[in-house]
């Protein structure tokens, strides 16, 4: 297993490389230039080449990249056109933000999804299962940006229960030291800024996950309807096992392998797909961040930004494997 | 009973004047709403105005704009004096300023802050004198306002007097110290850290920084030692929060979660005015958008008919009610109203399709014959003077089409289109953009966006020797009557010739909550909140 997994993480560093290259020529691809979007409209041609001298825009392409390269051997990811702040230093204020969001969303779509899959699943054609079906067809098809706004107007505006951006109010403080506003406010024992953290969580993260939420139950459903028919389960109902057991210990196990696949995916989905979430509860995560770069055409953030997540993608898909592994001992590293 | 009717006026009397001079209140935390985070807090260092938002409050300039106007008082200047030939300026300064990390505030911080700005650093320090480190980047608003040509040395001759020796005149010199680049800070905080003093201001400004939550707020909080006792700063906090999208931030503001919301969707300004607890509070902005022509090519450039047909064919008033929304004026002059230099005589170009038709045929292209199709550049992204520069460019070209000039729409991304822009290409006859005032003065306008004779970096290469001269004059003569009358000519110059078509200056509204009080739009767009307090 132990050797697996190292291979595994050795397997990332060509993965990483071939697709630092590709995010950076396509960068160098696209139309536009940081320092006319710096300058605006009033770029002047000497103002112009002199930032594009201070950024090494207007060296060849191939050594921008070496130059990146080596920086990157050296640990560095450069430093940002705009904010004129190091990468990593700008990644690590925003990525618990977005960690913390994506992980409560998940946690919801995990918990909401395979309960309704599992019912559906057990009663399937009956009201329930064409409800929460249906349900998920919504989940899956509903604009983030309008169901948002929805939530905002009625929990906050109208019911006044929750509040509406951000990730806490103004004028409690809390002392930060992991980022994690819910894990910081923990470890520091601000109750005061814990419930509102939490209280600020909740609508965004549950916006983020109905997407989520309505594929993990319908992959659940499926799963188990096929599992739910094997030889297996009928010997397990002919001995007399109660339909909870049947149910959680001899079917869900088996139906969880493409769920938790599919869960793995998700959590990836939602690291880089909360652009919006983000946006809308002005959450000052990585998805915004990344958006602004690409329009403002920072390079450096971008590159830096993308190999970051991506790596995060590939610990995730590897941590999906290994689970596989966990749930399911017929499955044998090869 | 007389007495009691008296007594009982008196009262009454009382009553108003109390309200009416109701003494701002100290205290209270303001939120406001923003639309972005600040990229950085040096201020000879950034171009946003989410950037210079702060370094309003943390920072001052020697000099000052008034309130709600571009007029000049003194800042952290006290007084100063222009030589005879207009080169030399000295500034006397104020004297017991401190800046927030208790350093005094002297001519050697004034060398210091402007001087690591030049190019070629010809400044004298009156004390010890500081080592000013070499810069980390080129300073843009320095170099696009060319203080480089203008600045020859500065010099400190004693601890609260400053020298500029100029290298030309230049009339706006005075309104560029007081321009955002030109704060003064620190040098002591400068010196302790270089690189991440745009993470750490410190000035002299009413309110010191405290707190950068990347994203999210920016905290500023009262400078109890503030050097002028007449006014404020009244409030204790003041919290600049970042929420991206316009209607959440209206929403915001509807639920108290903050106190002003900067840039609503005009729809939302609708709702704002129906809401018992939010005022509207309004500027006229200090900008100008408009469509030009590709100067370096004909038929454009030597077919003045033509040029004057597109004016008359253009229904302006319609954009601004409709795509503007209302939130605008439609110009008669590229410089707005609110501008000293502004020729009230000039009547504009009126939406007239039988003139257009006319001027056509004079151009030779009678109801369009024998011109062929032509593009028309319109801006992709919204900006503070042009809401929407594609549904304007759909309107203006269905504008053309009815009396027979057909325009093709063009639009690229917005680095690109401003890079091609500045290239004049042939692919390019009619064009919109737009600019924003940085100080108040006509050059900055006039000169800046249409003297094409002065760099090939200008953007509308309209070459017209007669403008040209009227904007070397406005730069040389520093009486400000005497050049009111110049720019008051050349736009009479620039109405006859028709080198664009000025379209609109938009209007600011922002709304806020009823309890703040005091607080003004300036036209520069800067946001002060020296003397804003909260009821």
């Amino acid at each position: 297993m132990l050797a697996y997994i190292t291979r595994r993480i050795f397997i990332m560093i060509p993965t990483l490389l071939g697709m630092s290259v590709i995010v950076f020529f396509m960068l160098h691809l696209t139309p536009g230039d940081p320092a006319e979007l710096l300058m605006g409209e009033r770029a002047s041609e000497e103002a112009l080449q002199d930032i594009r001298e201070h950024l090494g825009l207007n060296k060849p392409v191939y050594v921008q990249y070496g130059i990146f390269l080596k920086q990157l051997l050296q640990g560095d990811l450069g430093e940002t056109i705009w904010t004129r702040q190091k990468v990593w230093i700008e990644v690590k204020q925003r990525f618990p933000a977005t960690i913390e969001l994506a992980v409560v969303a998940l946690f919801i779509s995990c918990v909401l999804g395979m309960i309704l899959g599992i019912i559906s699943a057990t009663r399937q054609y009956s009201i329930f299962d064409y409800l929460s079906m249906l349900g998920a067809l919504i989940g899956v098809s509903m604009p983030i940006f309008w169901l948002g706004l929805v939530f905002m107007l009625f929990f906050s505006l109208n019911l006044g229960w929750l509040p509406m951006s951000g990730r806490l109010s103004v004028g409690v403080e809390l002392q930060t030291i992991t980022n994690f506003y819910v894990l910081d406010s923990i470890l520091t024992g601000n109750w005061e800024a814990l419930r509102d953290a939490l209280w600020h969580i909740i609508m965004p993260a549950f916006t983020l996950s109905t997407i989520p939420t309505a594929i993990i139950a319908r992959m659940t459903r499926s799963s188990m309807l096929e599992v739910l028919r094997q030889d297996y389960i009928k010997t397990a109902k002919a001995k007399g096992l109660s339909q909870f057991k049947v149910v959680f210990k001899h079917a869900l196990r088996n139906a969880l392998i493409p769920v938790v696949t599919t869960i793995g995916l998700q959590f990836g989905v939602l690291l880089c797909g909360a652009i919006l979430t983000e946006t809308i509860f002005a959450w000052p995560g990585v998805g915004k961040w990344m958006y602004d770069a690409v329009m403002q055409r920072d390079y450096m953030v971008i590159r830096g930004g993308t190999l970051f997540l991506a790596s995060i993608f590939i610990v995730i898909n590897l941590c999906v494997d290994v689970l596989y592994a966990v749930i399911n001992p017929r499955i044998k590293v090869q | 009973m007389l007495k009691k009717i008296g007594v009982f006026l008196t009262l009454i009397v009382f009553l108003c004047a109390g309200t009416a001079l109701a003494a701002p209140k100290q205290g209270g935390t303001l939120v406001f709403g923003r639309g972005g985070d600040s990229v950085g807090l040096d201020p000879a260092y950034e171009t946003d105005g989410n950037s210079f938002m702060i370094c309003d409050n943390v920072f001052e300039a020697l000099v000052f704009y008034q309130d709600e106007s571009t007029a000049l008082e003194p800042g952290l200047a006290k007084s100063w004096t222009i030589s005879p030939d207009g080169k030399t300026y000295t500034f006397k300064l104020r004297e017991g300023v401190k800046f927030h990390d208790g350093t005094p505030f002297n001519a050697d911080a004034v060398v210091f802050s402007i001087g690591r700005m030049m190019k070629d650093r010809q400044v004298k320090f009156f004390g010890k004198g500081l080592d000013i480190p070499a810069q980390e980047r080129v300073p843009e608003y320095w170099v696009s306002m060319e203080m480089d040509d203008t600045i020859g040395s500065i010099e400190a001759t004693d601890e609260y007097t400053v020298v500029f020796n100029l290298k030309r005149v230049e009339a706006p010199f005075l309104a560029n110290m007081g321009m955002d680049f030109a704060d003064i800070i620190s040098p002591t905080a400068f010196m302790k850290n270089p690189k991440e003093f745009l993470r750490n201001p410190v000035g002299t400004g009413p309110f010191k920084f405290e707190k950068w939550v990347k994203d999210d707020r920016i905290i500023l909080v009262k400078n109890a030692d503030y050097w002028d006792k007449s006014g404020g700063p009244y409030l204790a906090k003041v919290v600049f929060r970042s929420i991206p999208e316009n209607s959440v931030r209206f929403l915001e503001l509807k639920a108290g979660g903050i106190q002003i919301c900067q840039f609503p969707n005009p729809a939302d300004v609708d709702l704002a005015r129906k809401d018992p607890n939010i005022k509207l509070i309004e500027q006229p902005g200090m900008n100008i958008g408009y469509l030009s022509f590709n100067h370096t090519k004909e038929p454009w450039k030597s077919n003045l008919h033509l040029r004057k047909a597109i004016a008359y064919a253009l229904n302006r008033k319609a954009y601004v009610d409709n795509i503007y929304q209302g939130m605008g004026q439609v110009a008669k002059n590229p410089i707005p109203p609110t501008m000293w230099g502004y020729n009230t005589d000039i009547p504009g170009y009126p939406y007239d399709i039988e003139m257009a038709k006319k001027e056509l045929a004079a151009a030779g292209y009678p109801e369009g014959k024998g011109l062929p199709e032509i593009t028309l550049w319109s801006m992709p992204v919204p900006r503070p003077y042009n809401p929407d520069g594609l549904k304007i460019g759909v309107a203006m070209s269905a504008d053309l089409a009815k009396v027979g000039i057909s325009a093709r729409i063009v639009s690229y991304e917005w680095g690109t289109y401003l890079k091609r822009q500045r290239e004049q290409p042939d692919d390019m006859d009619l064009f919109q953009l737009g600019w924003t005032g940085d100080n108040g003065d006509p050059d900055n306008f006039l000169a800046v966006l249409f003297d094409g004779m002065a760099s090939s970096s200008i953007r509308t290469q309209w070459q017209n020797k007669e403008y040209h001269q009227l904007m070397q004059d406005g730069k040389l003569t520093v009486d400000q009557a005497k050049r009111a009358e110049i720019y008051k000519t050349a736009l009479k110059v620039f109405y006859d010739e028709v080198p664009a078509i000025v379209i609109a200056h938009s209007t600011v509204i922002w709304p806020a909550r009823n309890p703040v009080m005091d607080f003004k739009l300036h036209p520069t767009g800067s946001v002060r909140m020296k003397n804003v307090w909260l009821k």
